[in-house]
């Protein structure tokens, strides 16, 4: 197994490199497993990853339909924060961040974890009333939240028009350990550990149907033949309604674009993440010194994984509204994701009523800080067949017994999360 | 741009419209519980064609149910709701 360190990047620096190997294998399958893990994102990967590492289950697949990492793994804006308002959300998305500080040295692998900040702007006296009594549940829970005025903006990110005619900037909520991470190298990161414990990790191996006799799962059909295993765990994103549709479950979600871009490399402009919730919009700036940006969803549901140009046109006119100095700033590259969003915008880890099939989905446009929170869970969720208390609530029934998720408000739409 | 042909208005933009999400989900004539959850909350949210309802928001307000493949974004139906 490769390892990755400083000394060794000298050693094969001074050798010309010929050291290493391909941090993964590419195994066949087996016939059977002791669980089956479809979706190599980074959810899937991760949920191998801590089956392995936690619970001692090392003979698992990850079974991925084309290479991994080429999902939403790879199509987000990096952003890392736990700033939700409900206690059920802070309180997993928390054990996540924790989970992303220490990530680095669990995996051996470098993602780029940098808690450079996430500031949220407010506009309006009603707007701070909120934003002051989220903060104030997120330091009651233990977790960082910090109240800033206009002149503590204006010095974090000069490039902010504080008096934007129709939304001046009042201040901000800001998670200061929130942040970015590299988006490739936490699948690799994750899909290099699970391999080093023993995870089959199967590209180009796509689910065709499953195997269910008596309520329980057995197995499912792949294009590369059957494969067993008494567990099988769902980590598929937007095409989670599909999966379960296999399984023969109607759930509650709805497939949706999200969009996002970069630009061309630019010196340092923005130190950490901004939002700006009022209009959708918020960036940060890479290593690369590109800008990453993103918007709200485009609006109808979709598998297309490609964006659509309204929503293109509002995302770049609310960047340059905020940041009046983007407007000369070109896009280099763009990029949409399928989101799997929900009634409340909340996620599901769960059991599902086929005995042995578990769930992470959901996530919304929110996954990608969710990752190694989601992995542990689901390990946790598919290792005991049965919940952790950190997503004990985040059920595919809540909504028949009345315990929605609603951090936002906006009622039972999908589109409108 | 999507574009959308309004059986009153003629073909206009998606810009002037609102999606107003699974048209083929219909509310349950009884009182039980799980028929409402399946009316409210589930969705078979189909990787193809899909039937939907988009309101002439800005136009003329008329609601159509809207045939549209959710891959290709293609569409191939328009009609007024019956």
């Amino acid at each position: 197994m490769a390892s990755y360190s400083g000394l060794r990047i000298l050693k094969e620096g001074l050798t010309g490199n010929t050291g290493w190997r391909p941090a993964w294998r590419k195994p066949s399958p087996k016939p059977a497993y002791d669980a089956i893990v479809i979706g190599g994102g980074g959810h899937g990967l991760a949920t191998a990853f801590y089956l392995a590492s936690i619970h001692g289950i090392t003979n698992v697949a990850v079974l991925e339909k084309g290479p991994i990492g080429l999902g939403n793994t790879g199509r987000n804006t990096t952003i890392v924060r736990s700033n939700y308002m409900l206690p059920e959300n802070h309180h997993f998305y928390e054990h996540s961040l924790k989970l992303w500080e220490g990530l680095e040295q669990s995996l051996g692998y470098n993602v780029m974890m940098s808690q450079r900040g996430v500031l949220n702007l407010f506009h309006s006296d009603s707007q701070r009333n909120a934003f002051t009594r989220r903060g104030n549940a997120l330091r009651l829970a233990g977790i960082d939240a910090e109240l800033i005025g206009p002149d503590v903006v204006k010095a974090m990110c000069p490039l902010i028009d504080l008096h934007n005619a129709r939304f001046p900037v009042m201040g901000g909520l800001l998670q200061r350990r929130g942040g970015t991470a590299r988006h490739d190298a936490v699948a690799w990161g994750f899909a290099h550990a699970a391999d080093a414990r023993g995870v089959d990790i199967i590209e180009h191996c796509e689910v065709t149907s499953m195997i269910i006799e008596g309520g329980a799962i057995q197995g499912v059909r792949t294009t590369q033949g059957d494969i067993m295993a008494p567990k099988v765990g769902l980590a598929v994103a937007g095409n989670t309604s599909l999966l379960c549709a296999m399984a023969g479950l109607t759930v509650p979600v709805e497939s949706h674009l999200m969009q996002a871009f970069v630009s061309e490399a630019l010196k340092p402009l923005i130190d950490g993440v901004v939002t700006f919730g009022a209009q959708h919009f918020y960036i940060s700036q890479s290593d690369k010194g590109g800008l990453v940006f993103g918007g709200g969803l485009d609006g109808y549901s979709s598998y297309g994984q490609r964006g659509t140009l309204p929503e293109a046109e509002h995302i770049f006119a609310a960047g340059a509204s905020l940041m009046p100095a983007l407007k000369r700033v070109r896009a280099l590259r763009s990029w949409a994701g399928v989101m799997d969003m929900t009634p409340d915008a909340s996620p599901y880890i769960c059991l599902t009523p086929i005995k042995g099939l578990t769930l992470t989905g959901g996530w919304n446009y929110g996954g990608f800080k969710a990752t190694p929170g989601s992995g542990w869970c689901h390990a946790w969720t598919m290792a005991k067949q049965e919940p952790h208390r950190l997503n004990a609530a985040y059920t595919l029934t809540r909504f028949r017994e009345g315990r929605m998720l609603d951090e936002k408000g906006a009622g039972p739409f999908f589109w409108m999360q | 741009m999507l574009q959308i042909h309004c059986p009153h208005c003629g073909v206009r933009d998606e810009a002037e419209f609102s999606y107003r999400g699974d048209a083929t989900v219909k509310r349950p004539s009884g009182e039980d519980p799980e028929a409402f959850v399946d009316y409210v909350y589930n969705r078979v949210n189909a990787r193809g064609w899909h039937i939907e309802w988009w309101q002439h928001s800005t136009g003329c307000r008329q609601w159509l149910r809207v045939t549209r493949h959710t891959v290709t974004h293609e569409i191939n139906a328009v009609e007024l709701p019956e």
